[in-house]
């Protein structure tokens, strides 16, 4: 199969909804001939024109209002928020407006936007522009969330988030955009709440999220050179959370383990380890469930610092060996 | 009308270039990898950063952007630690923490550059509030470009300052362009300085290239500000050469406006045959001046580098009060 970054697998699944639905359109700041701050919309412009291809002002207050108006409305707009630490600006739109209409309407409207955020550290770009916020929306009743960790993932769930009928935030992660990975050429959907097993394994079950995924499969690559057997399970989407597939391997591994990029404390991964002890892999656990997240602190410009902020393949290995006793 | 005299005019002419060598050393260094991340140079628009400071004094503040680098040195913030700053060393005016779009020197009135564009709007009203509330005295100047007129926050900072009164200046430094958007397809109003009208202050558009204009300019607001008659905005008409960021193709403009504005409207070089012309400046005491810069310059690279990295510990140092 060809292979395709994920930037592009992004940029194709968009542009094949484009052509397949004339109600999806994408909208934000830069994303003309500059493509976006990461480049993930190079070309659109040329190819669906400034009517669908909408440049706004800075202006993220007006441009998320305006995806949920266009979205009651019958459109389906994909909104890219430059980088995810801007959403705060857009946040009533999406929090009070967006995530609760539905419900407050009675069920009479609804909201089917995708709004991207190209999130987390790595680029030394400082505290205001490397922060990975996911968990703020996990706790909304109304959004779905979703974050890619691979090329085919983002492919998969960007056509399943244009064709859901519900806001859905779509975290992305800014070292992925130049991965490569194989992704079919068609359109094809990864069904929202559905968890993937990246890697099988006997000893323990990492589950982690966005870039940690990654981290945790070169872990467990080290890992078993010294003779400890990984699951690697990727939820892909937090919103819903496919509990299932987490319990069954913690049933079978009996330790579990969840690594996230976020700050720990306060973070989704809080909310994967208490489902897992709460349910009915509890009687199987040989260890407690651990968390491995992110250091309670904004993200530094120093690149040592900005590296130490956040779990590193070092760290999981140490993590891991510390569960197993090692 | 504002004394300028002419060794303040020298000295405007020194942070000019002071500013544009800065701000060519650390994009040289960024391009050999030794400075990292991101940085969005303001070479082009010196005039406007030290035009609007001239006014000021030391107690006086200001509020910076992401193109902060001109802001913070017109604003008497030291190269040696901002050069240390956008190295990563515990020595920076940020301990290293910051970088280069968060540069702040509290000594100096710098309350910061900021890396969310319009952010700087209410916080510098809310700086001018606590002047007026404490009998302070000072006024504030926030600088932002034409792309924040279109946040909310410009909307309401500028109607809060303007209904409460507050010593604030509205900068706008208008180079034509956000990122890649250009502002004439981003507003229907010919002049961003029109929207003053809605909020009840004065408003004016300038040639931001011109330092003695935009430090008249200033001080007229400033002198306003100090009255306790409120705010004025004020929009500067300039340029940046380079790209928004190192990752800027420049695809959204030409080649021949960006001729125009180097070779027609550079600010220092204007100012220089200005100064030339009323024999407040030889080529030789220009090529003093420039060396004495370089010097400086040099200085603040050999600090930065002889500085030590922050500790590991100092990750989560500072954090809270
Ligand atoms: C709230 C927010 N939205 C978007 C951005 C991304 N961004 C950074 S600078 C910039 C352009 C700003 O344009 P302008 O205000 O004219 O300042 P200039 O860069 O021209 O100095 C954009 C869109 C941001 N930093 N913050
Ligand atoms: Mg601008």
């Amino acid at each position: 199969m060809r292979e395709i970054t994920y930037a592009e697998a992004i940029r194709e699944a968009m542009s094949q909804r484009m052509r397949a639905d004339e109600d999806v359109f994408i909208m934000g700041e830069d994303i003309g001939i500059y493509g976006g701050a990461f480049g993930v919309t190079n070309g659109m412009l040329e190819e669906f024109g400034p009517e669908r291809v909408r440049i706004t002002p800075i202006s993220e207050a007006a441009i998320s209002g305006c995806a949920v108006g266009a979205a009651m409305m019958g459109m389906r707009p994909i909104l890219e928020i430059q980088f995810s630490d801007f959403v705060v600006i857009a946040m009533d739109n999406i929090v009070n407006q967006a995530a609760k209409m539905r419900y407050m309407f009675g069920g009479k409207t609804k909201v089917p936007a995708v709004v991207r955020l190209p999130s987390g550290s790595g680029l030394g770009f400082a505290a205001q522009h490397s922060q990975s916020l996911e968990a703020w929306m996990t706790h909304i009743p109304g959004l779905i969330v979703v974050q890619p960790s691979n090329p085919y993932d983002a492919k998969g769930l960007m056509i399943s988030a244009i064709k859901n009928d519900n806001p859905v935030l779509f975290f992305e992660h800014k070292l992925l955009y130049n991965e490569k990975g194989e992704v079919p050429e068609e359109e094809f959907e990864v069904p929202i709440g559905v968890a993937d097993v990246k890697r099988e394994g006997t000893d323990i079950t990492v589950v982690a999220t966005g870039i940690m995924v990654n981290r945790s499969l070169e872990a467990a690559e080290q890992l078993e050179k010294e003779g400890i057997s990984v699951e690697v399970i990727d939820p892909r989407t937090l919103v819903p959370l496919d509990e299932k597939t987490i319990i069954e391997s913690v049933k079978k591994t009996n330790r579990a383990l969840v690594v996230y990029e976020a700050v720990q404390r306060g973070g989704y991964g809080a909310e994967i380890a208490s489902m897992i002890g709460e349910s009915e892999a509890f009687d199987y656990l040989d260890a407690p469930v651990s968390r491995l997240g992110g250091v309670a602190t904004p993200i530094p410009y120093n690149p040592k610092l900005e590296r130490a902020a956040v779990p590193q393949v070092e760290d999981i290995i140490a993590k891991v060996k510390t569960i197993m006793n090692l | 009308m504002i004394q300028i005299t002419a060794e303040d005019k020298l000295q405007m002419l020194y942070d000019m270039l002071l500013i544009r060598r800065f701000e060519e050393k650390v994009e040289s260094l960024y391009q050999q990898g030794r400075i990292h991340g991101t940085m969005h140079l303001c070479i082009g628009q010196e005039a406007t950063a030290v035009g609007a400071c001239f006014p000021l004094t030391k107690e006086d503040k200001i509020t910076s952007t992401h193109r902060g680098h001109g802001h913070s040195i017109a604003k008497g913030t030291g190269v040696k630690g901002m050069m240390a700053e956008l190295l990563g060393k515990e020595t920076g005016y940020c301990k290293g923490k910051g970088g280069s779009m968060h540069i702040a020197d509290l000594d100096v009135g710098n309350l910061g550059a900021n890396g969310i564009v319009a952010a700087g709007l209410p916080i510098a009203t809310g700086a001018a509030l606590a002047s007026k509330m404490k009998n302070l005295g000072y006024v504030v100047v926030s600088f932002f470009g034409d792309g924040a007129t279109n946040e909310g926050a410009f909307h309401e900072a500028l109607n809060l300052a303007s209904i409460w009164k507050l010593p604030v200046i509205f900068f706008c430094e208008n180079n034509l362009y956000g990122m890649s958007g250009s502002i004439k397809e981003m507003v229907n109003i010919k002049h961003l300085s029109e929207r003053a009208k809605a909020y009840g202050i004065p408003g004016v558009t300038i040639d931001g290239n011109d330092v003695i204009k935009v430090a008249e300019t200033t001080a007229e607001a400033v002198e306003r500000a100090r009255r306790g008659e409120g705010p004025t905005l004020i929009e500067a008409e300039t340029y940046r050469w380079r790209g928004h960021s190192r990752s800027d193709a420049r695809k959204y403009r030409t080649r021949e406006e960006e001729k125009y504005w180097r070779n027609e409207k550079d600010p220092i070089r204007l100012f220089k045959n200005r100064l030339l012309e009323e024999k407040i400046l030889t080529e030789e005491t220009y090529d003093e001046m420039e060396k004495k810069v370089q010097d400086e310059i040099e200085e603040a690279v050999t600090f930065a580098e002889k500085s030590k990295e922050p500790s590991l510990d100092s990750l989560t140092e500072d954090i809270y009060a």
